[in-house]
């Protein structure tokens, strides 16, 4: 069950972010124009909350992302995180910020640099952060962090490159999960991953969560993983926000076209026993006990359509 | 997919295959100049060469002659008499010293500034590769006997004369090369955990920069041996009673027709020099070409 | 003419029906750490008409099997060391590799995953598309153009009479691989494999471009292979499927049947780890462990370290495919405990 985020501070509130690319002539390089990746984009994510990012190529959900952590300057809004506003925060305030907010990224093949062993990939975080674990117990909790993300403790002083897809994606998330975070966007964080796989790494997460009171940014383009995953859901398109709401509200009810379009075209495993995601999950035993919860969620949205429209 | 690939898109056999080749690429040169170093460092103690001695009656000997004192001169004698072998080696001590301090010195100057340029960007990054630019556009022995000319003869100033004009091919490649990692994921992943400018430039990019810089050292070594041999040819390189076998070679010329061995020998001596190190660059490129690595 | 062609005897169960028939189908990969079994023992039949699914992992063979079809092994790492592939009567690997692509560049097509490093960046498509009218079939530059017009647009490229001049990289990535699609279907093959072809593609475009393959297929009476990892795209268009598990067929059939009563633990632990199978922000039921190392299989059957059901005899004998009792004749799995599979779920 997504659990029902607690009423208190958003742990991280994104509102109305704008970040747009210049472009420039071709010969002289002048900017003659920008191309607006994302715009006016607004949600929160609360302590302990799983918030889902679904949108299509191009939609800006990456951006999003690596505004939200830091790796690109927003044009316009703000970003707060636990009661701060890090949007103006120069480098060093942001270090501090990024100890408790890291990211998971998509290619667990290069999001890990193939020259440091595995103890030394989940070492760097203390490396740039050192009060966090002191120097002597790296390795030792560094292969406790090996053994709760499920990898062999033993083999802390392998490269990277000599694990499987889906055990790196475990190193990229005991990675994460070194400094202790309490926000870990995901960035496609399963995408990559063969189909039982996915499911081991999204167990995995959902664990963690329960074990740490994470809260997860996820972001994907895999509606079904969203939906298995996510408490709330945000679906872009072409850098907006068309539609908000529970997982329950998106799936079982969208209201936009494009969410609808969206869902429509998953695809359906057995074809044959009815044919979008929302009718083949509301079949399911669990989502009709529901049925009592569904009331709260709609009177959510009404309260969300007082805000926006 | 990724193992599927894996798999497939390197044809492994082939890999394999190349990779023996590479190896034993790799050994021979490094094996040559090892031998070349040695040499270049027992051989005349051993026989107690004095670049300022002069003994003009077995001057111009052909390889192998009997000295007076009861040795054989195998490459024959100079026009002043040396022993031509002690000299040659000799020549290739100034050679390697004067190759590895400009590597390093170029090394070193050019990595950073190439670390630099490629990571930060902007005004420093169109200043440096302008600089790099206009110094490509300009012949590097020219500037090289520019350079000595107001400098002043000595070993020292010929490295520090072949470092100026090497530096350029470092700091571009090391530029490119850091371009092309600043926008891996695993970067990004450094700097996702706060980590600070210094942090990312010497742990997270250095190391990705060195498989290419020992290429280009390896490639740029036989090219700066060279250079300093021109430069002694010219005689503006190692000042006299330095022998360097740019020099010896330069003055062996005048008696190519009698006695070919003095300029002959130690241009052979040059050539396996030379070629060891490229030999050795182009291996070293595959070696480090992932593509050719075992997963 | 198909009977006419045919030398051995191994064949002759299936040739009447079928178009390609691969039996026990060896592949093997000379890699510097060993040698890599990547296909062993494969068997399918692909009719007229009709649409198989090739599904499995990464590693699982997949890809080589289309590429094995092909000839387009990669050389010299990747060889056929057994069993035949027998296309319209013809063993293909018993024929030099210069015929099998000759044949290939008219009846059978191949679509990839990547339309962008398919096609080649300095050609406008138009003329990309007519290549193949051009070079095999003679026409002449203004006819081939032509027909390259019409299959654009039936692949439905819109506003195709202007785009036919553009370049590659100015379409989006579902364009491109219509634009692939119609190279494809260019000379009106006989056989279609297509390996991954939505995989890069957003999930709306994946829609469209699973539909045209099932309209072109409709409309052609071609055969059609679909390699892919993902279950749910090809449910939509799939007769039948094989799965395949290190280098195996661990289980084939009817796709319903197959995904229905699942009678091979992997096919079945596959179904289980799809999150929309499972409740919303439940555990999801994965398949313990990583797919094996091709050069270090498990002895017995590969899936054993990785299954609820394996006894000692699994991990000494390789299971054979075989129709579990109480299922259809065309239902097979490779698995000693069929049975027991299906009573379980």
């Amino acid at each position: 069950m997504p659990k029902a985020a607690p009423t208190h501070q958003p742990l991280l509130s994104v509102s109305n972010l704008k970040v747009a690319y210049p472009i420039r002539s071709s010969v002289l390089r002048r900017i003659v124009g920008e191309k607006v990746a994302v715009r006016d984009v607004t949600f929160e994510v609360k302590p302990g909350e799983t918030v889902g990012l679904v949108g299509e190529s191009g939609s800006g959900k990456s951006t999003v992302a690596r505004s939200v952590i830091g790796l690109i300057k927003p044009d316009a809004g703000a970003i707060g995180f636990n009661g701060h506003d890090i949007t103006r925060y120069s480098p060093r305030q942001l270090k501090s910020v990024r100890r408790e907010m890291q990211m998971v990224f998509q290619d667990p093949y290069a999001s890990l640099n193939p020259r440091l062993t595995v103890r030394d990939l989940i070492a760097e975080g203390w490396r740039v952060h050192r009060d966090v674990v002191p120097r002597g117990n790296w390795t030792a909790v560094a292969q406790e962090l090996m053994e709760r993300v499920g990898l062999n403790p033993d083999y802390s002083d392998r490269y990277a490159h000599q694990f499987s897809g889906g055990q790196r994606q475990r190193i990229g998330i005991a990675r994460a999960l070194a400094l202790k975070p309490k926000l870990i966007i995901c960035d496609e964080a399963v995408s990559a991953l063969d189909v039982s796989v996915q499911a081991q790494v999204l167990n995995l997460l959902q664990d963690l969560q329960e074990e740490l009171g994470l809260a997860y940014l996820f972001i994907s383009h895999d509606l079904s993983v969203v939906e298995h995953l996510c408490a709330r859901v945000l679906v872009l398109h072409g850098g907006e926000v068309v539609e908000e709401g529970s997982v329950h509200d998106i799936f079982d009810r969208p209201q936009h076209d494009y969410t609808k379009a969206l869902l429509a075209a998953v695809p359906v495993v057995r074809p044959w026993l009815g044919r979008s995601v929302s009718s083949s999950t509301s079949t399911h035993p669990e989502r009709l006990t529901q049925g009592g919860t569904i009331a709260p969620n709609i009177q959510s949205r009404e309260e969300r359509n007082d805000i926006y429209s | 997919m990724s193992a599927d690939q894996a798999v497939i898109t390197i044809a492994p056999s082939h890999a394999r295959r190349l990779r023996a080749t590479v190896s034993a690429r790799i050994l021979v040169p490094l094996v040559v100049i090892g031998i070349l170093g040695i040499g270049a460092i027992v051989v005349p103690v051993l026989y107690n060469y004095d670049p300022l001695h002069a003994d003009l009656l077995v001057r111009l000997k052909p390889p192998g002659t009997a000295m007076p004192d009861g040795s054989i001169a195998i490459f024959g004698t100079d026009k002043v008499g040396s022993d031509l072998f002690a000299e040659m080696m000799a020549g290739t001590r100034v050679s390697l010293i004067v190759g590895a301090s400009t590597l390093l010195i170029a090394g070193i100057v050019g990595g950073i500034l190439g670390l630099l340029a490629g990571y930060f960007g902007g005004w420093l990054d169109t200043a440096l590769m302008r600089i790099a630019d206009i110094q490509l556009a300009f012949p590097s022995i020219l500037l090289a006997i520019l350079l000595v000319s107001v400098l002043g003869q000595g070993i020292l100033n010929v490295i520090i004369v072949l470092s100026i004009s090497n530096w350029v091919i470092f700091a571009r490649v090391i530029r490119s090369q850091v371009l092309g990692l600043k926008s891996l994921e695993y970067v990004e992943a450094a700097r996702t955990l706060g980590a600070s400018h210094f942090h990312i430039i010497f742990r997270t990019l250095l190391p990705g920069c060195i498989a290419p810089m020992l290429v280009i050292a390896s490639v740029e070594f036989g090219y700066v041996v060279l250079a300093e041999a021109a430069l002694s040819f010219l005689g503006v390189g190692a000042p006299f009673g330095t022998p360097s076998l740019g020099s010896t070679i330069s003055t062996g010329t005048q008696y190519l027709a009698s006695a070919w061995w003095i300029s002959t020998i130690p241009g052979l001596l040059l050539l396996v020099l030379v070629l060891a190190t490229g030999v050795l660059g182009d291996a070293l490129r595959d070696r480090f070409d992932p593509r050719l690595r075992s997963a | 003419m198909a009977e006419m062609r045919i030398g051995s005897d191994a064949v002759t169960r299936s040739a009447a029906a079928s178009l390609l028939s691969v039996r026990d189908l060896q592949v093997e990969f000379t890699t510097a750490a060993g040698v890599a079994r990547a296909l062993d023992g494969v068997s399918f039949d692909v009719s007229p008409g009709e649409t198989l699914a090739i599904l499995g992992e990464s590693g699982s063979g997949k890809s080589v099997t289309g590429q094995a079809v092909m000839a387009l092994l990669p050389k010299p790492a990747g060889s056929i060391v057994g069993g035949s592939i027998v296309y319209d009567g013809l063993d293909l690997t018993a024929r030099p590799v210069k015929d099998v692509r000759k044949l290939c560049a008219t009846e059978i097509a191949m679509v990839f995953q990547d339309p962008l490093s398919s096609l080649n960046p300095v050609f406008q498509v138009g003329y990309q598309v007519a290549e193949p009218f051009r070079r095999r079939l003679g026409m002449g530059k203004r006819e081939a153009w032509g027909k390259a017009l019409e299959l654009l647009k039936r692949v439905g490229i819109p506003d195709a009479e202007t785009r036919i001049g553009d370049y590659p990289h100015q379409f989006s990535g579902g364009q491109r691989q219509r634009i692939m699609i119609a190279m494809a279907i260019a000379l009106e093959p006989r056989l279609l494999i297509a390996d991954e072809p939505t995989t890069a593609l957003d999930v709306t475009v994946q829609k469209q471009i699973i539909a045209l393959l099932a309209d072109l297929q409709a409309e052609t009476g071609m055969a059609m292979i679909l390699i892919s990892h993902d279950l749910g795209v090809v449910a939509q268009v799939a007769e039948r499927a094989a799965i395949m598990y290190a280098g195996r067929i661990v289980e084939t059939g009817p796709i319903r049947e197959v995904y229905d009563r699942p009678a091979h633990p992997y096919t079945r632990g596959l179904l289980d780890s799809i999150p929309s199978a499972a409740e919303i922000g439940g555990r999801l039921t994965p398949i313990v462990g990583s797919p094996p190392n091709l050069l270090a299989l498990p002895s017995g059957c590969s899936f054993n370290p990785r299954c609820p059901f394996a006894t000692d005899r699994c991990r000494t004998k390789v299971p054979a495919l075989r129709q579990p009792a109480s299922r259809g004749s065309d239902h097979a799995a490779g698995c000693h405990y069929s049975e027991e599979v299906l009573a379980d779920a």
